[in-house]
């Protein structure tokens, strides 16, 4: 071996040089990756640390902020100034919205759950050509234009939509049903908007499932419904988890949906926040409630982090 | 197998009709839509007949242009600028030796799409707000070009990345052992079998910049509609089949390039 022959100083030398290499090329990797982390850290952390900043401090009368410290746009969360006497009154309404939301985005995501993971599994099992065309059907409107697809649902459900025009010639109704601007829009609009985003992480885990351990399972006398809910479900968790959490956070945050389908009346978190900023004019408590759905959506993620982190994953 | 089964090992009963449904379900509305801009009658529910003539007026509207030609200088400077810092970064995170604060850079760059769209929303419009009003900086339009960029590095990144981890290492060490520098090696062998990733990438980027509401909305000042922002608008006055034409025009874009995207990851799948 030639390295039997090297000097004690030429290997010393030449790790020397590895290191320095080492070095290099992480200074190089971190000069490349610099572009896109100045980018968003100005433009995208540095803006979430200004609305942290305008969460405590004054409205201005016509939009923006004052420069003085203020806790009201935290209080005014859950609570009213009294205009004669000066005193608080608990005023749950902002607090209302907020449970409501998180109730659009939990039936959101168990809806999409039980559509989402039989539709995956049914592409998973599919022959690897076809699979690909099944991933196309979905990815399509995964990326297509949300503002748009929600308009579609619009009109359909409107009072001279395509459901109460089919109803009323049927002679099933003799008015429309109003659905448009109501709760169960804004259900309907969540739904449609969210289920691809179940579906293709829920593929993609599914899609690594190793079949012998189902064929295992059946030669052990399992029925169908125990091969599903005691292997195939379990082994899936990972993408659940995924799937539930790509739904859940957007739902949550949802503003297009509520906005077109809701009409104003029934507001969810995004219009409430984006209402602070325009007709409200009340930017800090704008601020304070963005900063609130924020911990909700950071609960969320730790949850996911905990369940995914340190566990064997399978395959 | 040994023996002929009598069932399906992965049959679940039932589950092939949810599928089924599933996709009507995306779909159905979404056609509908499309076939109402075809509809010669004035109303958006009512169909009287078959005509072209919705798009072309909507194609005559002077709006509609100025809308086309804000969203195109926008998604297209917001994707060139998108893709390059995605590469590079992607480049100096994937297959290296970790570096320090490699972790903290990895979470920066998926921050976007972690933050909820519309928190990200209000935030950029304070931070515009405020370097407008303290700096008296405003860089009019090139305030949605910068908010795109920091939502499309993220959508550039993940598939540059993905392509980056399958891509064969030996190449590039045969490289350097016939002697080519790093640059070479780089320019030669890595960057041409990176290009898939980064046209997957820079079609993502296009496609969430191109279709971006929210965001836009709120940052957008006067004078600066995008093609999403016009359809809003038109939402708002009594419709016509006209806001059907110029949805179609929208979704058959964003088809277009997912389906370039997909083809492209999925050759190197293959």
């Amino acid at each position: 071996m030639t390295t039997a022959a090297l000097s004690p100083v030429t290997l010393s030398k030449a790790a020397s040089f590895e290191a320095q290499a080492v070095k290099t090329s992480a200074r190089r990797n971190r000069l490349l990756s610099l572009p896109a982390l100045i980018i968003i850290g100005i433009f995208g952390v540095l803006p979430l640390i200004i609305i942290c900043v305008y969460s405590f401090l004054a409205a201005a009368p016509y939009g923006g902020v004052q420069w003085q410290f203020s806790t009201d746009a935290y209080l005014n969360f859950l609570f009213q100034r009294d205009i004669f006497d000066d005193t608080l009154q608990f005023t749950p309404d902002f607090l209302i919205i907020y449970l409501r939301s998180f109730l659009f985005a939990v039936v959101t995501t168990i809806v999409c759950l039980l559509l989402g993971f039989p539709t995956a599994y049914f592409m998973a099992t599919r022959p690897p050509a076809q699979r690909n065309w099944w991933v196309l059907l979905i990815t399509i409107p995964f990326w297509s234009n949300l503002l748009v697809r929600t308009l579609a649902i619009m009109f359909i459900i409107r009072d001279e939509g395509l459901i109460n025009n089919a109803l009323l010639a049927l002679g099933v109704i003799d008015k429309p049903i109003t659905m448009l601007y109501t709760n169960f829009a804004i259900q309907l609009g969540l739904l449609y908007a969210f289920l691809p985003f179940m579906v293709l992480p829920l593929y993609s885990s599914l899609e690594k499932l190793d079949f012998r351990l189902i064929e295992a399972a059946y030669d052990l006398y399992a029925t169908r419904q125990k091969v599903l809910w005691r292997v195939i479900i379990p082994l899936s968790k990972p993408g659940i988890i995924a799937g539930c959490l790509l739904v859940f956070i957007p739902a949550l945050g949802a503003y297009v949906t509520p906005l077109i389908l809701g009409g104003g009346v029934h507001l969810m978190i995004g219009d409430l926040i984006a209402q602070q900023f325009g007709s409200g004019r009340n930017w800090p408590l704008g601020c304070a409630q963005a900063l609130i759905l924020m911990a909700a959506v950071l609960v969320a993620l730790y949850f996911y982090v905990r369940n995914t982190s340190g566990k064997v994953q399978h395959g | 197998m040994a023996e002929p089964r009598a069932i399906d090992i992965k049959d679940q009963p039932g589950f092939r009709s949810i599928a089924v449904i599933c996709v009507l379900v995306l779909y159905v509305p979404v056609l509908i839509l499309m076939i109402f801009s075809l509809n010669s009658g004035s109303l958006v529910t009512h169909w009287e007949g078959v005509t072209l003539g919705w798009y072309g007026s909507a194609l005559l509207n002077e709006e509609f242009h100025s809308a086309a030609r804000n969203t195109l200088i926008i998604s297209v400077t917001a994707t060139i600028v998108s893709t390059i810092c995605a590469t590079l970064a992607a480049i100096g995170m994937t297959r290296v030796k970790p570096w320090r604060g490699i972790a903290a850079a990895f979470m920066i760059i998926n921050l976007p799409l972690m933050v909820p769209e519309i928190i990200t929303a209000v935030a950029t419009l304070s931070f515009f707000a405020l370097i407008a009003g303290t700096f008296g900086l405003n860089f009019g339009i090139g305030n949605l070009v910068l908010a795109h960029t920091v939502f499309c590095i993220p959508f550039a990144y993940m598939p540059i990345r993905a392509r980056l981890e399958d891509m064969d290492l030996t190449l590039e060490y045969a490289a350097a052992d016939l002697y080519a520098t790093p640059w070479n090696a780089f320019k030669r062998i890595t960057l041409p079998l990176l290009v898939p990733g980064i046209m997957s990438g820079a079609a993502l980027a296009f496609i969430v910049s191109f279709d971006d509401f929210t965001i836009t909305q709120l940052v957008a000042g006067p004078g600066q509609t995008t093609l999403p922002l016009y359809i809003w608008n038109q939402i708002r006055r009594p419709m016509t089949p006209e806001i059907n034409a110029i949805s179609t025009i929208l979704l058959l874009v964003s088809i277009l390039f997912v389906s370039v995207s997909f083809l492209i990851a999925r050759r190197r799948a293959k």
